[in-house]
């Protein structure tokens, strides 16, 4: 591996690399070993192939800085990451980068509740700051299924959403500042906490980067207030298209509520055996809905989706009558993902967006997809956002499955683009699904993009061969010396 | 071939109009026309196209060319019960756009940045670019969209937008008292907006009417809050802070602080606090891709000083 790595790096021995990494952040703090390095080389997706070189963990933006400017002495590439929680592999290390895991720099560093914005680091989980920040009664909106185990630099990283997003918007909504490790090794800020920071809106270009223009090292987030009404009704359907079309007749209504979450039959009883929240096992489809604000404002936002539910043929409509009922309801939701290992040992868990009219068809096609394909396949989706999570289950060590698997895949979002929609909703590209860009992009279109990334980066030596596909990074002709086969699984 | 590449021969003649040549500029209503400075004489003032293209009130998105008057929009919107975060004073969608100003009423309405959903923009070599994507959520590729909002049109000139909008709340009140601003902040629970001159605290409050009948009662508990027709006449120059300098602003002269938010309408500028040079770079940098010539709203620059108008 010592003979690989002095190839990738321009002639530089590897020993060298180390010796620089570990001046910086001591020896306890660079892991070089295989065992640290096949870790680093996975993040959750089902791509493999990545190849990490050290593995450094900083404790302070200027550990970072000084990392940053070993990479550019070293001619290395540098991929930041978080909890390694990203479904499109977006931290997946090509080509022996130096791999800074912010993981230790975990602190809430700063609460100020008169600009309503906490500072934070990197490594704060997200689940970790709304837990810090409930007794204060505010709460950090985007919550991912991962947020117990996500960081809030993955968050930025991803442009990440969750459940709650539908009315509070997605993490670059509430990311008011950050201070930035650009790739050249300079410290900048970007965005401010005041009202209209002056010059480009380079914060809102960095959030959902996915590593590729810098590595943020302190975050201020944007802190929510706990509204004072909550309510959390869960529908039964007797289609997933009536509970789909019941979600466009809510917005349609005037109706924006907090979240508005579908789930199909298979994964409701999944859940249901994994965690016991209460779901009913006999409807086609549940509708998890939640509506908060002013009190009176909340209860008539409720009692119209009742109404509307029972227009598309609800079976059964409940109100949550506590907050145990109410959290109960939310854990079957959050863990549906986990409860998939009742049923198959693999799944793959696509992200894509179309208009609400269109989510019934989607859904339709996305079952006769994988029908086709001989797999199953569950929906359990971010309805109010139209953001679809078909989940494909499959068995990896069954030979030609993953091929069956990419393909119904690939025809999954080329029919959300056929919709109208989008590759992705809250994942972001990574190297999963770099290939589509030019079907939703022209040319002209991806090298503007491009243009962008360059502004931030223009040797390209931060989380190379993401994004953008192929002959439109930069990253292909420059850091990124060897893409390693068979990262397709 | 892109999905959602625009067919629309409204862009492509406007594409043709910008060419890819000379200095150019998009002039609009010029209600804030001298943000970021003075166009060197030379330019030449090309018109955005107008027109609501397609408004689907069960998707809460509208895609609107640059050139339509917010008010025009918002007419259009309001026939359904909705709106958008974009301010009215006049001006058109793509000016806003451009100048990236959020409405007063920023707390309710939502920040103007965030309601762009796609942008198609002439580019400085005459192309039409999309950015983003007609979805109320989306995280394909580079966040482009968030960039060209506030860029004044000096990283290209824009066509077309989606946006996000927003239904309009049953009622809406604004009411007046002699309260300090921040108690008045910490007594009501979702105010669409909240102003203060120095001496008294207006706000605009939202909702159904038992809600906004509760927070007024919460408001007359603090002091002797009236309902009033608007909020009071913001002065020419706006200015930019924090939420918590904003709430401690004080000044000889008229001023109007927004509470909450951060942004002080007043009759005199300040020196506004400039990025860091590292920041600095990378917006050259990004100039110089996106205009390697230097043709787009030349003249103008996001670092100038606060102007009135």
């Amino acid at each position: 591996m010592t003979k690989l790595w002095g190839r990738l790096h321009r002639g530089w021995p590897a020993n060298a690399l180390e010796q620089a990494l570990t001046e910086i952040v001591g020896p306890d703090r660079v892991h070089t070993d295989d065992a640290h390095r096949s870790l680093m080389s996975h993040d959750a997706s089902v791509f493999r192939g990545g190849v990490s070189g050290p593995i450094c963990f900083p404790t302070t933006t200027e550990e970072v800085q000084a990392i940053s400017r070993v990479a550019v002495a070293h001619g290395c590439a540098i991929v930041p990451r978080g909890a390694g929680t990203g479904l499109a592999g977006g931290a997946i290390p090509l080509g022996a980068p130096i791999v800074v895991s912010l993981t230790k720099m975990n602190s809430i560093l700063e609460i100020d509740l008169i600009n309503r914005v906490a500072w934070v680091e990197p490594g704060v989980l997200n689940l970790d700051l709304s837990n810090h920040l409930r007794p204060l009664g505010y709460h950090f909106a985007p919550d991912p299924s991962s947020q117990q185990v996500c960081t809030l630099g993955g968050n930025v990283a991803n442009n990440s959403g969750g459940p709650h997003c539908l009315a509070y918007g997605v993490t670059d909504a509430h990311i008011v500042a950050l201070d930035v490790v650009l790739p050249d090794g300079q410290v900048t800020r970007l965005g401010g906490l005041d009202a209209e920071p002056t010059g480009y809106d380079l914060r809102g270009a960095f959030v959902g980067s996915e590593g590729t223009l810098g590595i943020a090292t302190r975050i201020a987030v944007r802190l929510t207030k706990n509204r004072p009404a909550v309510h959390t009704l869960l529908l039964s359907f007797p289609s997933v298209r009536a509970a789909a079309e019941t979600v466009s007749a809510v917005v349609a209504a005037g109706v924006v509520p907090a979240a508005l979450e579908v789930m199909d039959q298979r994964i409701t009883v999944a859940v249901e055996n994994f965690v016991g929240a209460g779901y009913p096992r006999d409807a086609a489809a549940v509708l998890l809905a939640e509506v908060e604000g002013l009190p009176a404002g909340a209860a008539h936002e409720a009692s119209l989706i009742e109404s509307i539910g029972r227009a598309h043929g609800a079976t059964e409509i409940r109100r949550a009558a506590s907050e145990a009922e109410r959290a109960l309801l939310w854990k079957g939701r959050k863990t549906a993902f986990g409860a998939i290992a009742q049923i198959a040992p693999d799944y793959y868990l696509h992200d894509c967006v179309v208009p609400r009219s269109a989510l019934a068809d989607v859904l339709d096609q996305t079952y006769e997809i994988a029908e086709r394909h001989d797999l199953i396949v569950m929906n359990v989706f971010h309805a109010g956002d139209g953001n679809l999570h078909p989940l494909l289950l499959f068995d990896a060590r069954e030979p030609g499955t993953l091929e069956r698997v990419h393909a119904a895949g690939s025809e999954i979002l080329r029919a959300c683009l056929a919709a109208g929609g989008t590759l992705s909703g809250e994942h972001g590209i990574g190297v999963e699904k770099q290939q589509f860009m030019n079907e939703m992009f022209t040319d002209a279109d991806l090298d503007h993009q491009e243009r962008l990334r360059r502004a931030f980066d223009p040797t390209c030596r931060a989380n190379p061969g993401k994004v953008l596909p192929t002959g439109h990074s930069c990253a292909d002709i420059q850091a990124l010396q060897q893409v390693p086969s068979g990262i397709w699984g | 071939m892109s999905v959602h590449q625009s067919t629309d021969p409204l862009l492509h003649e406007f594409a043709a109009e910008v060419g890819h040549t000379d200095a150019v500029a998009v002039v609009g209503n010029k209600t804030r026309w001298r943000v970021g400075g003075s166009l060197r004489p030379e330019t030449r003032l090309v018109r955005a196209p107008i027109g609501v293209v397609e408004f689907v009130a069960s998707e809460m998105i509208v895609r609107v060319r640059a050139g339509t008057e917010v008010a025009e929009l918002h007419q259009e919107l309001a026939n359904a019960g909705q709106r958008t975060a974009l301010p009215e004073r006049g001006g058109t969608v793509g000016g806003a756009l451009a100048v990236g100003e959020n409405a007063f009423e920023s707390l309710g309405r939502g920040l103007l940045r965030d309601c762009a959903l796609q942008l198609r923009y002439v580019s400085a070599g005459g192309e039409t670019i999309t950015v983003g994507a007609p979805v109320v959520k989306n995280v394909t590729g580079y966040n482009a969209t968030k960039l060209m909002v506030g860029s004044l049109g000096t990283l290209g000139l824009f066509a077309e937008v989606v946006l996000r909008t927003n239904p309009i709340p049953p009622v809406s009140r604004w009411f007046r008292g002699a309260a300090d601003p921040t108690q008045t902040r910490d007594a009501v629970l979702q105010p669409s907006c909240l102003l203060w001159d120095g001496t008294h605290s207006w706000v605009l409050l939202e909702g159904i009417e038992a809600d906004v009948d509760a927070e007024a009662e919460a408001l007359g508990r603090l002091a002797g809050f009236d309902s009033v027709a608007g909020p009071p006449a913001l002065p020419p120059i706006r200015l930019s802070m924090t939420a918590a300098q904003a709430a401690t602003f004080n000044s000889s002269d008229p001023f109007v602080a927004s509470i909450g938010v951060g942004t002080v309408w007043a009759s005199s500028a300040i020196t506004p606090v400039l990025p860091d040079h590292a920041t600095l770079e990378i917006s050259a940098r990004l100039k110089a891709e996106f205009d390697p010539l230097g043709r787009l709203n030349p003249g103008r620059s996001l670092t100038a000083q606060p102007g009135a108008s």
